[in-house]
């Protein structure tokens, strides 16, 4: 169908950021998914390369796309493409007229860009690229400051650094139709945020988050781990309605040491609030709450149409639960609220990823999503690591490296079943629904790792490891 | 915390079977304004329980004549939804405790932030 339909269909060209590689597929294809639509490559599509050619869809998908996408720089209505000059001209003479036509009228402005991958023309090689296009009946004037229409020939000169060819290995001529959100990865840098702590995520994979959380508009997103609520200020981003917990009364009140270098305490109004409120999403901020997320603190029912978290894997923060080994001691007659620290006890890995399992199984949304990250051990890896779930589709599995031996998975899941007694059998049954097995012991091979590179221990964190002897 | 958020809160002190809802005791409470958005409050009606969020905006003094079993075809309801929006979103609980109505536990608010930490005994 839409594979075949050759010259009569329209293409669109994506030219993606040659950065999170891995996260980029899946998150096109969720936004294409919001607005119903799939995602149809060429036959040679290459998921590595910064240039897709998808098919079947309309300019306005891709438009909505873009309004979205961090992975993606711009997108191109595809007017011709080839190997060589001569094949990309004829590529391009062979476009129907009538599609070209109302972007070269007399009265329009145009420019023409030369974008290359991989090598730096110079300016004179830049125009000469230019005028090589001159058999384009362009009939407007050219105006570079402020052109009614952009064009663009692209070149692919691949992916190997230390092996530039001198022609390109593929080119690429398309009419500009918009550029995708890169900016927000500048203007929401945790560099310039208010309230961060030693874990806030990254902005740019904040919003990959929510956008392969498919994360829109009217939404209730909930993040069960919030630290500083980096996830938030990204879901918020897109219209969504937030609210977040965590074990940590300092982060969610703001209070105690400093994340940011040069500044011992944290101010009077450092908190996730003021976070979205310094972006102008306030307005979508609910609450945030110091809970455990182990406990059942929310009453039954779907409540979220998304689940996005990063929780704690005792590398940079700890694990911790309410709770206490020792002998179970009653907290002085005199106990008034707030002044009793309950003790908390290290919380396994294993049982973070079948909590956070059996949670959203019973408190999203049916067709609602839930994206987190697991740590994993890179030489032990494999992809029955991945926990799974009887309510829950496996939608994507990211890789972001970490080390040599350790990185951490983005994983989505979407769920695609209500919960029934009988998937407690079925849990118990299949090894994949047990719980996450083989990274309760994920800290200690991260340190060993260090440990064998540096000829000693991590000298940041010493008193940290002492949590393992649990 | 506002009460949408109270509305999907319960208790989870140990053998408690009935935790909902939690009884707000306010010391203190503001009203901040959030831009009124009717198809968020139109999507959130279906999934609350409306008797805990009727009983929660009377105690605190701000029902506005909501009624006490929800109305049909609200989404048209221009004022209606506006009413909703504000209880759900703009009265906020600053100060107070809330309470689990079966075992009697209070769980502090402070700053607008409830703290649902329970005791090792208690959980």
């Amino acid at each position: 169908m839409a594979l075949h339909c050759g010259k009569t269909c329209r293409q669109y060209l994506l030219h993606l950021a040659h950065d999170n590689v891995d996260f980029r597929l899946p998150e096109i294809k969720s936004l294409l998914s919001l607005v119903g639509r799939q995602c149809v490559p060429t036959e040679t599509f290459n998921e590595r390369s910064p240039f897709w050619r998808l098919l079947g869809l309309s300019e306005d998908d891709v438009r909505s796309v873009m309004a979205r996408t961090v992975c993606a720089k711009s997108a191109f209505e595809l007017w011709g493409h080839g190997r060589t000059v001569s094949d990309l001209k004829s590529s391009i003479l062979e476009y129907p007229t009538e599609r070209m036509m109302p972007f070269l009228q007399q009265e329009s402005t145009y420019k023409i860009n030369v974008y290359t991958f991989n090598k730096t023309l110079s300016f004179k090689d830049r125009i000469e690229k230019i005028d090589a296009l001159d058999f384009l009946p362009f009939q407007g004037k050219v105006n570079l400051k402020d052109p009614d229409h952009i064009f663009c020939l692209l070149e692919d000169y691949g992916l190997d650094p230390n092996d530039i060819p001198d022609e390109p290995l593929y080119m690429y001529f398309g009419r500009f139709i918009a550029d995708g959100q890169r900016e927000l990865i500048r203007s929401h840098s945790v560099k310039k945020r208010h309230f961060i702590g030693n874990t806030s995520m990254d902005a740019g994979l904040s919003f990959i988050m929510a956008n392969h959380g498919k994360v829109k508009a009217h939404d209730l997103v909930y993040d069960p781990f919030v630290g500083t609520g980096s996830l938030l200020v990204a879901c918020s981003h897109f219209g969504a309605y937030v609210c977040g917990t965590d074990i940590d009364y300092n982060t969610i009140h703001g209070v105690g040491k400093a994340s940011r270098k040069n500044q011992k305490w944290r101010g009077p109004d450092e908190n996730i609030r003021a976070n979205l409120r310094q972006y102008g999403t306030e307005c979508f901020y609910v609450d945030v709450m110091v809970s455990d997320a182990s406990k059942p603190v929310w009453r039954k029912g779907a409540l979220f149409d998304a689940i996005i978290t990063d929780p704690p894997y005792g590398i940079r923060e700890s694990t911790r639960r309410t709770g206490s080994h020792k002998e179970i001691t009653t907290p002085p007659e005199n106990f008034a609220g707030e002044s009793h620290v309950p003790v908390s006890m290290e919380y396994h890995l294993s049982d973070i990823f079948a909590d956070l399992l059996n949670f959203a199984a019973h408190h999203l949304v049916l067709g609602g999503r839930l994206v987190y990250w697991l740590p994993v051990y890179r030489p032990e890896y494999c992809e029955e690591m991945v926990p799974l779930h009887p309510c829950f589709t496996l939608i994507s599995n990211s890789e972001q490296t970490l080390s040599s031996h350790t990185s951490r998975r983005l994983i989505t899941m979407e769920k695609t079943k209500e919960p029934e007694k009988s998937d407690v059998l079925a849990q118990l049954a299949d090894p994949r629904f047990s719980p996450y097995q083989g990274h309760n012991s994920f800290r200690e091979k991260y340190f060993s790792g260090i440990t064998k590179k540096n000829g000693k221990g991590n000298g940041k964190e010493p008193h940290r490891t002492k949590e393992n002897d649990g | 915390m506002k009460l949408l958020t109270h509305n999907m809160l319960t208790s989870h002190v140990k053998g408690v079977t009935k935790g909902y809802p939690l009884l707000i005791k306010a010391t203190e409470v503001k009203v901040n304004e959030v831009e009124f958005n009717p198809q968020f409050v139109s999507r959130m009606i279906p999934k609350l329980e409306w008797s805990a969020l009727i009983h929660a905006a009377e105690g605190l003094g701000y029902l506005q004549d909501l009624p006490s079993t929800l109305v049909s075809n609200y989404e048209n309801d221009e004022d209606f939804l506006r009413k909703v929006h504000r209880v759900l979103l703009e009265v906020e609980v600053i100060e107070g405790t809330l309470q689990c109505p079966e075992s009697g536990r209070e769980f502090p608010i402070s700053r607008g932030v409830p703290n649902m930490l329970l005791n090792e005994d208690e959980s």
